[in-house]
């Protein structure tokens, strides 16, 4: 089950205006540096290259924040594997959880194995996949 | 008009117009830091209790819906139960008086009694088709979605006092422990479907290993949905209990071990109690430790119960604990722990041959949640 809502932002249009003529303001401050830098005048070239690259970074991180996102609540269904034990043969099989199931249920199924009606459930457990773990820490 | 350009030109000495500007908003910027530079840091510290207490929203919101969804499915009520449900999320219990702490156990313990048999008896009326199994598994979902309920109320409360307040240090307070209870949070949201399924949960490792130890043998049930086994264990015999599965229910181990001492007379070698304990940051999910001591989670009344009777006929506790971390003792069984459980049987036999003689009477209880494990 995916559990998943979209947080819904309201943007208002005209913090959007701001960020649009600051993005286009900082281009202008980048184009100036360079052409101050082309004049042979370095120290104005450094001002307006610092003061552009900084407004282009913090006008495209605002833009970015106004983005539409997905909250993720942390309620997925992880997958469940259920084992499948043979009383008699001890023959195992795997298979995906079902409602109902219980650790040392009787089963009235047969052993594909023995066909003994002696299938019980030997064990449910969910495993996480060696991408999905966390990195192992560097003390433990 | 001033234009980039002429500022380019112009250039930037010390008597320059740019060079004035920049000194007014240096000076501006400090000025407005050194009154305001608190209320900033609020503000952002407000944003980010705003962010998390949406997210609690949300999971409460979920946690209510999946309550009512599996009510409806399993109980098949002939009403809707959502008023019903509103009503079980807003249930409290009062703790006793501490004042004159003499007796509170017992007091405890009849409240935690007036608590679950009035769970169980509303959920009875919501869910009237549900079995008893199903009634133990929704009064969890009810109780997980329960938590989240409160704990977002908590943080709204503290939230918009906050705000209302302007006060630094109430926000401060919720803003540092916002990631754990955030964490704790999650654990409950996650919990929510494998209680409601009846999957088996991290917390029933204990219950697991007395489960394993008991299977194909005759069980009788004593003291409140405990279930104990004769089991014959390296030439001793064992009385291996724990809650009766496979319904959400963690019993009265305490009264069940105390019964157990007393129809003996004392003659116990030996108790060994198995349960989850939450792990340090560093160790790994289903290590796992010896000790002393009851190992009892809870409100502590079957810890109290354990500890008076052994103490009365000294008797040896020693516990095993299985290593694991909050999210994983309320969410689906992860098989780290499971493949622990097997360890665990050799070491409780260990134990046994190194502390008891052949002949002797041992308890071995397995505490824990028995949800998704039978017996």
């Amino acid at each position: 089950m995916e559990t998943t809502v979209p947080v819904a932002r309201r943007v208002s249009p005209f913090l959007l205006a701001i960020i649009m003529i600051t993005l286009v303001l900082s281009l202008v401050s980048i184009y100036q540096g360079i052409d101050a830098y082309t004049q042979d005048k370095p120290e104005n070239g450094s001002l307006f290259l610092t003061m552009g690259v900084t407004t282009l970074a913090i006008s495209t991180y605002l833009l970015f924040q106004t983005k539409k996102r997905v909250l993720k609540l942390g309620m997925e269904m992880p997958p469940l594997t259920t084992t499948l034990e043979c009383q008699k043969c001890g023959f195992k099989n795997v298979r995906d959880f079902q409602r109902g199931d219980y650790i040392f249920k009787q089963l009235e199924e047969q052993c594909p194995k023995c066909n003994e009606k002696a299938m019980s459930i030997g064990s449910i457990f969910r495993e996480i996949k060696e991408k999905e773990k966390t990195k192992e820490p560097r003390y433990s | 008009m001033l234009t980039l350009h002429t500022i380019a030109l112009d250039g930037l000495g010390g008597d320059s117009l740019l060079s004035w500007i920049l000194q007014i908003v240096f000076l501006g910027i400090f000025v407005v830091f050194m009154f305001y530079g608190q209320r900033i840091q609020m503000y952002i510290m407000i944003r980010e209790v705003e962010g998390s207490l949406f997210k609690l929203k949300m999971m409460r919101e979920e946690g209510r819906k999946m309550a009512i969804a599996a009510i409806n499915e399993i109980g098949k009520p002939q009403v809707d139960p959502t008023a019903q449900v509103d009503r079980f999320l807003e249930y409290f219990a009062i703790t006793p008086v501490d004042l004159d702490p003499a007796g509170i156990i017992w007091r405890l313990e009849h409240l935690l009694d007036v608590a679950d048999k009035r769970f169980k008896d509303d959920v009875r009326l919501m869910a009237p088709q549900a079995n008893e199994t199903q009634i133990y598994n929704l009064e969890m979902t009810l109780g997980a979605a329960s938590v989240l309920n409160v704990i977002y109320k908590i943080i709204r409360h503290f939230y918009l006092l906050g705000k209302k307040t302007l006060s630094l240090y109430i926000i401060m307070q919720v803003q540092m422990v916002l990631p754990l209870i955030m964490k704790e949070a999650e654990a409950h949201a996650s919990g929510l479907k494998a209680f409601q399924l009846g999957q088996p949960i991290g917390d029933g490792a204990g219950a697991m290993v007395a489960a394993k130890l008991m299977h194909n043998y005759e069980k009788t049930k004593v003291e409140k949905d405990i279930v104990v086994a004769k089991v014959p264990i390296e030439g001793r015999t064992a009385y291996v209990l724990k809650a009766e599965g496979p319904g959400a229910n963690v019993g009265k181990p305490g009264e069940a071990i105390k019964q157990i001492i007393e129809q003996n007379e004392g003659k116990i070698s030996l108790a060994i109690l198995i349960d989850a304990a939450g792990k340090l940051e560093g160790e790994k999910i289903g290590e796992v430790a010896e000790g002393v001591g009851v190992v009892i989670g809870g409100p502590e009344v079957d810890k109290y119960k354990v500890e008076e009777t052994a103490l009365k006929y000294k008797v040896p506790v020693n516990a095993i604990a299985i290593k694991e971390d909050v999210g994983d003792a309320i969410s689906p069984m992860r098989k780290e722990i499971f493949d622990a459980l097997d360890g665990v049987i050799e070491r409780i036999k260990r134990v046994i041959r190194e502390r008891t003689k052949e002949g002797d009477f041992v308890i071995i209880a397995g505490i824990g949640n028995s949800i998704g494990i039978g017996q």
